[in-house]
């Protein structure tokens, strides 16, 4: 009986044991589901057609090249190979411009002529029109999208997830702007987090090590939240104020916020390491005349360099993860920045804010998924590195 | 001779400013805390009374208190507790006294470290997907609650586990020496030894917990609710989650500063509380062990 | 005028008694021997002489400790030259995660040597006068940790000598060693001596009898003997003495 109970237990044990692994392969597999299928919806917006007049020799377009079209950018067909003709752009709320409400029928029943008459007199139209007008007797040739390339996604400069007839889901924007982010704050944060850790391990005595030891540990518990409500009333003013800029709402405004959020990481991982670099080194040097300072940077630093660097790697992680603090100063422009003294936009925050008005499979809802892909990709690299140097420090 | 000496003072001085200079970014740091710390202070104690603790919010968020959103704050952190506590105990017991050395412990603890770096918002994801959509919990207290326990798990793992290492083999032997069996051992001797080290660890788990805004947006969090959950299927308000609405968004953001700044100290003096409470509590079973 | 006096010190770790009323002389260009049982005070006295013990909180000297005519221990003594005088080889080999040549140099280079070609001769020198050069002149820019034990504790006494010390303190330099590694350092220490003053400490009692001119025995912090090595293994003074190295206790 007892026995059986002890079994029991320990097979409990075993269970929450792999609790982790299993949820990092849940974590994948849903991941994975919920953006898999962005690579095979057509890019055209669900229930919609993009046509033109059945003469027109067009029969693709890419949601860039639609969007420069919807967009007025290009207007005239031979752009894209076609005849020397004017693009007429139209959308369904243009009808009433062409036809009176009679035309239309009292309960709309004639529409879906009217567009097609339309269509079929204009020789340089493009309509996006829902999908019940295209129906049998249709006189315009719909227009292939095609379906979401790989390529426009990862090589695509423009985020505009709700453009219509395409939506486009450049990633190139977020990537940078979360690559800027986090450069920077790392900039800031890695001689601030050296310096502190270098303080507690070789210069502070056990009672000053003994106040900012509690410092940190209260840095690093401060809710995200609150670190972006501090940036938001007090750094993107000074920001705007400093640099004289129309909007404090940066890139640098959010390193500077990350940068105070990765330095508890940073600083206690280098210190740590640094803390271990054995007494027999720091008395070799010594005592060969070197003074604290030299055997700091020329013994102690070099022999916790594994260390040091996965702070700092682990600092990086953090940076590029982090949500909210970010999502509430950095002004959220999904534009590829060309300082950091501009609004952007990170891969987190752009989940955060888009997710929850999203239609769960659309392909919106699916390319923020991809977001999450890339994000847990990216953080399980960093862990896995973090993983290898230490590893290998272990051995030598 | 000469050169010596002077070497000796250039030596001596690059040792002064650079010390100097670590001991800035130092005093620094401190600083910093300082001013966050404070400025939230002095913005949100007018605004703390018992009012703005007991009542829910009115006129479009720009009166009245935060009572739901500390409710909802302590259902979340009862739920994830009821999930995390104990699996993270177990996962960290199972590591240290019943894991084959080698392989599966390093393969569990690289996946521990890996579930611990990845982003919370990551973790808002899958929870939506998984205990939202999946086990269609809906937007509801279990789907945040598990959520957020997922994202402490890896701190109680490793609390745990360091806890249970720290205690040397001999008290294990000897108690097996006596007869006891290995799950008697754990129970009577080397969990009791190894427990302030875990509450220490549970207690920070509270303090992420609370903290998190990320995993609870698309999983349980409501913008506004005008009476408190009534089960575990319903939406809740959150303290982090309130902060973030009400600082940037909502009809006049003006009028909602206030607020704002009461929430973000009420949150502030959670962390404080939570952090004070772990040291307390690894002071006082420290004195008692000795 | 001897190289190192010890004049009357007492020496505590927080409210332990480490050291007592201890006065002692070294001659130039000797070889002295601190023996004793762990926690004697041998190596804390040796310590004391490169102020070594510095790193330790909590500590306080009584007593002056003159060495090369200088009192160590008085305001504005330059430590770094003080160690740059005084050698250090330590009890286990710790060479830097550097390369044999860069572990050699190092010394130089923290005390502001910058000519190459004199720090690539003193590099030759010192590895030749460690008995090392043959077995490494091939292999300088290789990490220091591919050499054996005995080569790591040769490479560091090596690394001692770059920096030309008068005094050489030897923190039991065998300990650690296999028999063979053993009788190189103490060759060593026999080819060393015409140059430098050297302190050694050691367990091993047949080492102090094969090494040292002098020698001085320690117990519970007390310097209980110190006379001609000769003298001390024949025909000790004290009882302890006698009990110690005969094996009694320790």
């Amino acid at each position: 009986m007892r026995n059986r109970a002890e079994k029991l237990v320990e097979s409990l044990f075993t269970i929450s044991g792999f609790v982790t692994s299993i949820v990092i392969v849940l974590v994948v597999v849903f991941l994975f589901s919920g953006g898999v299928h962005l690579f095979r919806s057509p890019s055209i917006e669900h229930g919609y057609v993009v046509a033109v007049n059945a003469d027109n020799p067009i029969d693709r377009l890419s949601p860039a090249e639609l969007k420069s079209i919807f967009d007025y950018e290009q207007t005239n067909w031979q752009q894209f190979g076609g005849a020397d003709e004017e693009i007429l752009v139209f959308r369904l709320n243009d009808i009433t411009n062409y036809f009176s409400e009679e035309d239309l029928g009292e309960n709309f029943e004639f529409v879906s002529e009217r567009i097609s008459q339309l269509i079929s007199e204009n020789q340089g139209i493009i309509a996006f029109i829902p999908q019940e007008y295209a129906g049998e007797n249709f006189s315009g040739k719909e227009i292939d999208g095609g379906t979401i390339s790989l390529s426009e996604v990862f090589g695509g400069k423009e985020w505009l997830p709700t453009a219509t007839p395409a939506p486009l889901f450049g990633l190139l924007p977020l990537i940078t702007g979360t690559l800027w982010v986090s450069f920077f704050a790392i900039l800031i944060a890695l001689p601030f987090g050296l310096s502190v850790s270098i303080f507690m391990s070789e210069v502070a005595s056990e009672r000053v090590r003994g106040i900012l030891k509690p410092v940190i540990e209260l840095l690093s518990g401060i809710p995200s939240v609150v670190y972006g409500f501090f940036g938001l009333v007090v750094v993107v003013p000074l920001v705007q104020q400093i640099f004289n800029l129309d909007v404090g709402e940066t890139g640098l405004t959010g390193s500077l916020i990350l940068a105070i959020m990765a330095l508890p990481t940073i600083i206690t991982v280098s210190e740590d390491a640094m803390r271990n670099c054995p007494r027999a080194m720091r008395e070799a040097s010594l005592s060969l005349g070197a003074n604290r300072w030299q055997t700091t940077y020329k013994v102690v630093i070099p022999y916790s360099i594994s260390g040091i660097t996965s702070g700092v790697v682990l600092g990086i992680g953090r940076a590029m993860g982090e949500t909210m603090a970010v999502l509430m100063v950095t002004g959220n422009s999904a534009v590829i920045p060309h300082t950091i003294l501009q609004p952007l936009r990170t891969i987190p925050a752009t989940i955060a804010a888009e997710l929850g008005e999203v239609s769960s499979g659309s392909p919106h809802y699916q390319a923020l998924f991809v977001l999450g892909i890339i994000l847990f990709v990216i953080t399980f690299a960093i862990n896995m590195c973090v993983a290898s140097i230490s590893a290998k420090h272990k051995n030598s | 001779m000469d050169d010596t000496i002077q070497y000796e003072l250039k030596k001596n001085l690059t040792q002064k400013v650079a010390f100097g200079a670590v001991t800035l970014f130092s005093v620094a740091i401190v600083g910093i805390l300082v001013v966050i710390l404070s400025f939230i202070i002095i913005k949100g104690v007018g605004v703390i009374n018992w009012e703005f603790l007991s009542t829910a919010p009115t006129d479009g968020m720009t009166k009245g208190g935060i009572f739901p959103a500390i409710v909802g704050t302590f259902y979340l952190i009862l739920g994830s507790a009821l999930f995390a506590f104990p699996v993270g105990i177990m996962s960290g017991i199972y590591m240290n006294e019943y894991a084959p050395k080698g392989f599966v412990l390093r393969f569990i603890r690289t996946m521990t470290n890996n579930l611990s770096g990845i982003p919370s918002i990551v973790f808002g994801l899958f929870g939506m997907a998984f205990f939202v959509k999946q086990l269609n919990f809906g937007t509801s207290i279990v789907a945040g609650s598990l959520t957020l326990g997922l994202l402490c798990l890896p701190l109680i793992i490793r609390t745990t586990e360091e806890a249970l290492k720290a205690i040397p083999d001999s008290y294990r032997e000897g108690s097996r020496a006596l007869g006891a069996t290995k799950l008697q051992t754990l129970f009577r001797v080397i969990l009791p030894m190894g427990m302030p080290n875990i509450v220490t660890g549970l207690i920070l788990s509270v303090g992420r917990v609370s903290g998190e805004t990320a995993p609870i947006l698309f999983t349980c969090a409501a913008f506004f609710l005008p009476q408190l959950p009534t089960g575990i299927f319903d939406q809740v308000m959150a303290l982090p989650y309130h902060l973030y609405v009400i600082a940037t968004s909502g009809g006049d953001l003006e009028a909602q500063r206030p607020i704002a700044y009461g929430t973000a100290l009420v949150l502030i003096i959670l962390v404080l509380l939570i952090n004070l409470l772990a040291t307390v509590v690894r002071r006082y079973f420290a004195k008692k062990l000795k | 005028m001897n190289m190192i006096e010890v004049e009357n010190i007492n020496f505590y770790y927080g409210d332990f008694h480490a050291l007592k009323n201890i006065s002692m002389e070294i001659e130039h260009h000797s070889v002295v021997a601190f023996i004793g049982p762990s926690g004697c005070g041998k190596s804390t006295l040796l310590r004391l002489f490169n102020r070594m013990n510095d790193l330790i909180p909590n500590i306080r000297l009584e007593g002056k400790i003159c060495i090369d005519g200088q009192d160590i221990y008085k305001k504005g003594m330059a430590v770094d030259s003080l160690r740059k005088n005084v050698g250090m080889v330590f009890q286990r080999p710790n060479p830097f995660p550097k390369t044999i040549f860069e572990n050699v140099a190092y010394g130089l280079r923290v005390n502001g040597v910058r000519n190459e070609k004199f720090i690539a001769q003193r590099v030759e020198e010192s590895l030749r006068d460690a008995a090392l050069w043959s077995e490494v002149k091939d292999k300088l820019k290789k990490s220091a940790f591919e050499l054996s034990g005995g080569q790591q504790q040769r490479l560091c006494i090596a690394r001692a000598l770059a920096v030309q010390p008068t005094v050489l303190l030897m923190d039991e330099p065998a300990s650690a060693l296999d028999p063979i590694s053993t009788s190189k350092i103490e060759e060593l220490i026999h080819e060393l001596k015409p140059h430098y003053t050297i302190v050694i400490v050691t367990h091993n009692m047949q080492q102090a009898a094969r090494v040292s001119d002098k020698t001085a025995f320690f117990y519970l912090g007390e310097m209980v003997e110190f006379s001609d090595t000769k003298k001390m293994f024949l025909n000790p003074e004290k009882v302890q003495t006698q009990n110690y190295i005969t094996g009694r206790f320790g």
